[in-house]
């Protein structure tokens, strides 16, 4: 009874921290949308990135920064060195103190800060947003979906009503997946506002989610690299185990009689 | 376990012996992270090849950058100091304290002539224009001044080097000539280094 | 060291002499790898060596992450993102360290709740009892001060509400929240000394390990059927025992193996579940999170310290008679360390002469239900302070109370134990059947 009580209470204990993440949400709607990269064997669509990448660009880098990704990774995307160089020179300008100016940016800069009207920073969203809680407070659906940082922003860039109020001199528009419904960010994208080299079709949704891919990488670079240092662990370990197992069995093999009944 | 059991005893230490080699794979698997972390990271990789807009610096200048920490002097000589280079390296590489090019962009025995010493100039220019080296004395690791010296090119104020326009050591208790970085032509006004 | 009779180490060479008449080293370590230990011991009996093996993780992974730490307001954030992104092998290290706090705690709570089901906090084992309860509390502290270490949002505001806590202290609490902050809010001053204080209090932790090893291999460990071994002559005790090496550590590392499957599995696959979002939102001083909530390991006593407000009997009661000095809030800081004063004062309140909680079939029931109560509080720590939810927080906080102030004591009054098996031995062959009688154990 002890036993299968504990198991239970291990069990629980497992699930019930991500208790933690669920705040109230009101109605929000969060999308789950499928992203690539999910699960333990899923891997980016560099042309996904390399769109959300051209998005951000032409796009959201107007009023957000990423300030904690550095120019030199986006080779991570299937870039060349000299078109890491060619983009970072012609998009970005960076404050040299050294110069006491600003000049081109290069692959050893970062993204630009960008605080000019108060948006917040990118680089980390993905990991910063929680779309998935509950129920009850338990985090199950976390663990089943996966936190939903991507799915959260992508949710909230499709996920305009169109409807706007003012309020205290600030326009404010309706969103469906933004906690408290209205959100004062004006919404960012429309129909055919990029066009894809790849031909990709630029609707609103296909563009959501290019660009919540995109942050995901930028939040966690390292996924893949990652995920294979997860998978080579977990085959190891088993494989260990297994071994200790035998080994442990026989040690005692000796000191336990058999069985009487 | 009973010693009655000797026909079982192989198979018994054939899987102590896996299950151990597997524990000494687990702990070397462990280890190698925490000694690779204390080696160069990302961003201080990204550091180790640069490139320098030159087309500012003009005849007669010189250009101080910092390159893996140090110094990095990038000359542009004048027509005069070449053919001052060039008569200096008249008197022939034997009668030098340090006869090899110290050119990383080349072979280690290669002799320290001008040409040896010098950049390929890019198209237009005269060549041996160009010549880029270590800004750091092979004595103690000061730092030279430019044009100063008995030879017209580098003086270490710390214990009295003389350079010449090559960089080469003339005079003073410097055992070496000034060393070439790996550097090369990106295009007419730029250059990478390392 | 062990009140077990065994064999002791015997220098044999010159050499050995030599070292062991000057340096008793090898004996000490064979005496300590060696220990009799119960051959009954069942799978609850693993967590020590987890738990070790947490601590000597998490001091090897810390000390390489300070490597490339910056213990600055205006740097730690970005450091981190540093160690993430370009640190060779920074991601791993770092959701080993963070995750490997979550094991550590998982590992501690079943170590504590296996003492508290099998006795062993009874005579004559109070002084580890009590000393593991002081490595519980500077396990506390050092997460807390490590959580605070990243300057996320849930960083700052988690040390703005529990060094708060100080504050509720009558007459001089201002004084000593301002102390351990060195300043009138939480910032560099405060994030430097939690920098260093998180670096030291593990090394503290790996002492007090040391002594907690030493108080029971003197006593002895404690086996699921609370007997204690025989120690008349050393062939008696050899029949209740085996020795701790290989027979116990291959067992342990095992379990051990298993558990870093699981472990390993969530560093690799979502090593950001237990964690907050938004601790991933650099600290800013002007804006506090919807809801802030601790750690999950923090959730039990953190719900137990929000469940006293101003509207309890028990509170407004404590105010009166103490002239309004205990305040609702000080009330609740009382409560949260008293939760775990009371556990720490279990083998006093504990009157059962009978350890084992396997022969004692009233004890028991009110056990599981103080696992299911901790698990609730867990939950509730979590969710808003507002009805329902603060109802269920002060019944499942009373329950904690009544459980080791008026359970424990009563029930070694009222309850009849069942019969015990007259030895460790007896208690193994009954589960194992008798070993072959010529069979010795291996060397």
């Amino acid at each position: 009874m002890f036993k299968k009580l504990a198991i239970g209470a291990a069990f629980a204990i497992a699930l019930i921290p991500a208790a933690s993440n669920a705040a109230g949400g009101g109605e929000q709607h969060i999308e789950d949308f499928h992203f690539s990269f999910e699960g333990p064997f899923g891997t980016w669509d560099q042309n996904q990135l390399q769109r959300g990448l051209q998005i951000y660009t032409e796009v959201c880098a107007a009023c957000h920064g990423l300030r904690y990704v550095p120019l030199r990774d986006l080779e991570a995307l299937g870039y060349s060195e000299e078109e890491v160089i060619a983009y970072s020179a012609e998009n970005f300008e960076v404050f040299d103190p050294e110069e006491d100016d600003f000049r081109p940016a290069t692959p050893v800069d970062h993204f630009p800060v960008n605080d000019g009207v108060g948006a917040p920073d990118l680089s980390l969203m993905a990991k910063a947003r929680a779309g998935f809680h509950g129920p009850y407070g338990l985090g199950i659906n976390q663990l089943v979906k996966g936190m939903g940082g991507p799915e959260y922003i992508a949710s909230l860039l499709d996920g305009y009503t169109g409807e706007e109020k003012e309020e205290a001199g600030t326009v404010l528009y309706e969103n469906t997946a933004f906690p408290g419904g209205w959100i004062s960010m004006a919404p960012p994208l429309s129909e055919d506002q990029v066009e894809f080299a790849d031909g990709h079709p630029a609707t609103v949704e296909a563009m959501s989610e290019d660009i919540a891919a995109f942050l995901m990488w930028t939040a966690e670079p390292k996924m893949m690299e990652r995920k294979y240092s997860g998978f080579v662990g977990v085959v190891f370990l088993t494989l260990l185990s297994v071994l200790l197992y035998l080994v442990n069995k026989r040690l005692w093999a000796g000191v336990k009689g058999k069985k009487e009944h | 376990m009973s010693h009655a059991e000797d026909h079982e005893g192989t198979r018994r230490d054939f899987l102590y012996y896996v299950a151990g080699g597997a524990g000494v794979v687990a702990t070397g698997a462990a280890v190698w992270p925490l000694i690779n972390q204390m080696n160069p990271s990302a961003d201080v990789q990204a550091l180790s090849s640069i490139r320098q807009d030159v087309s500012g610096v003009e005849p007669g200048t010189q250009l101080t950058v910092k390159w893996l920490g140090k110094p990095v002097f990038i000359r542009h000589r004048t027509g005069a100091e070449i053919q001052e280079a060039q008569e200096q390296d008249a008197e022939g590489v034997e009668a030098l304290p340090d006869p090899l090019a110290r050119n990383l962009n080349l072979n280690a025995d290669a002799p320290a002539t001008d040409a040896n010493r010098v950049m390929p100039s890019p198209e237009g220019e005269a060549p041996g224009a160009w010549i880029v080296q270590m800004g750091v004395c092979t004595h103690l690791g000061c730092v030279p001044l430019g044009d100063a010296g008995d030879f017209g090119g580098w003086f270490c104020p710390c214990h009295g080097s003389h350079y010449d326009l090559a960089g080469r050591i003339r005079k003073g208790p410097a055992p070496e000539n000034l060393p070439i970085p790996p550097v090369e032509w990106v295009d007419d006004s730029t250059i990478k280094l390392g | 060291m062990s009140g077990i009779p065994h064999d002791h180490y015997e220098p044999k060479t010159n050499g050995e002499k030599w070292l062991d008449s000057r340096l008793p080293i090898v004996g000490l370590i064979y005496n300590t790898i060696m220990i009799p230990t119960p051959k009954n011991l069942n799978w609850w009996w693993i967590w020590g060596i987890v738990l070790a093996f947490c601590l000597a993780l998490q001091i090897v992974t810390g000390i390489v992450l300070v490597m490339h730490y910056t213990p600055h307001v205006d740097l730690a954030f970005a450091s981190i993102e540093h160690i993430m992104r370009n640190v060779n092998g920074g991601y791993m290290l770092r959701y080993i360290h963070m995750n490997g706090a979550s094991l550590f705690f998982v590992a501690v709570y079943i170590h504590i709740f296996r003492g508290l089901f099998y006795g062993s906090y009874k005579a004559p084992r109070e002084i580890t009892w009590i000393i593991g309860m002081l490595i519980y509390l500077m396990m506390m502290g050092t997460a807390f001060m490590g959580y605070v270490l990243p300057w996320g949002q849930m960083s700052f505001w988690g040390a703005t509400v529990i060094t708060g806590l100080f504050g509720a202290i009558p007459f001089i609490g201002d004084a000593i929240q301002t102390w351990l902050l060195g300043g009138p809010a939480v910032d560099n001053a405060t994030l430097n000394r939690f920098f260093s204080l998180h670096y030291l209090l593990p090394f503290v932790i790996a002492a007090l390990v040391i002594v907690h090893i030493w108080a029971f291999h003197t006593t002895g460990n404690n086996n699921p059927t609370g007997v204690e071994v025989r120690r008349g002559s050393k062939a008696e005790a050899k029949k209740d025992t085996l020795p701790f090496w290989p027979y116990f550590v291959i067992k342990d590392v095992f379990a051990l193996a298993v558990i870093l499957v699981v472990f390993w599995a969530v560093v690799g696959f979502m090593p950001n579940y237990l964690g907050h979002p938004d601790n991933y939102i650099e600290a800013n001083p002007l804006v506090t999170p919807a809801h802030i909530v601790p750690e999950w390991y923090f959730l039990p006593f953190y719900a137990i310290l929000r469940a006293f407000t101003g509207e309890v009997w028990v509170v407004q009661f404590a105010s009166f008679i103490t002239g309004g000095i205990v305040d609702a809030k000080f009330f609740g800081v009382l409560a949260m360390f008293g939760a775990i004063l009371v556990m720490a004062l279990a083998p006093w309140l504990d009157t059962s002469t009978v350890r084992s909680g396997k022969y004692r079939p009233m004890f028991k029931w009110w056990f599981y239900l103080l696992i299911i109560d901790f698990m609730a509080l867990m939950w509730l720590g979590a969710q808003e302070a507002k009805y329902p939810y603060d109802v269920f927080s002060l019944i499942a906080s009373a329950y904690w109370f009544a459980y080791f102030l008026v359970i424990l004591p009563l029930l070694g009054v009222i309850e009849k134990p069942e019969a015990q098996p007259e030895t460790i031995e007896e208690d193994f062959n009954a589960h194992y059947g008798k070993a072959d009688a010529d069979a010795t154990p291996a060397e």
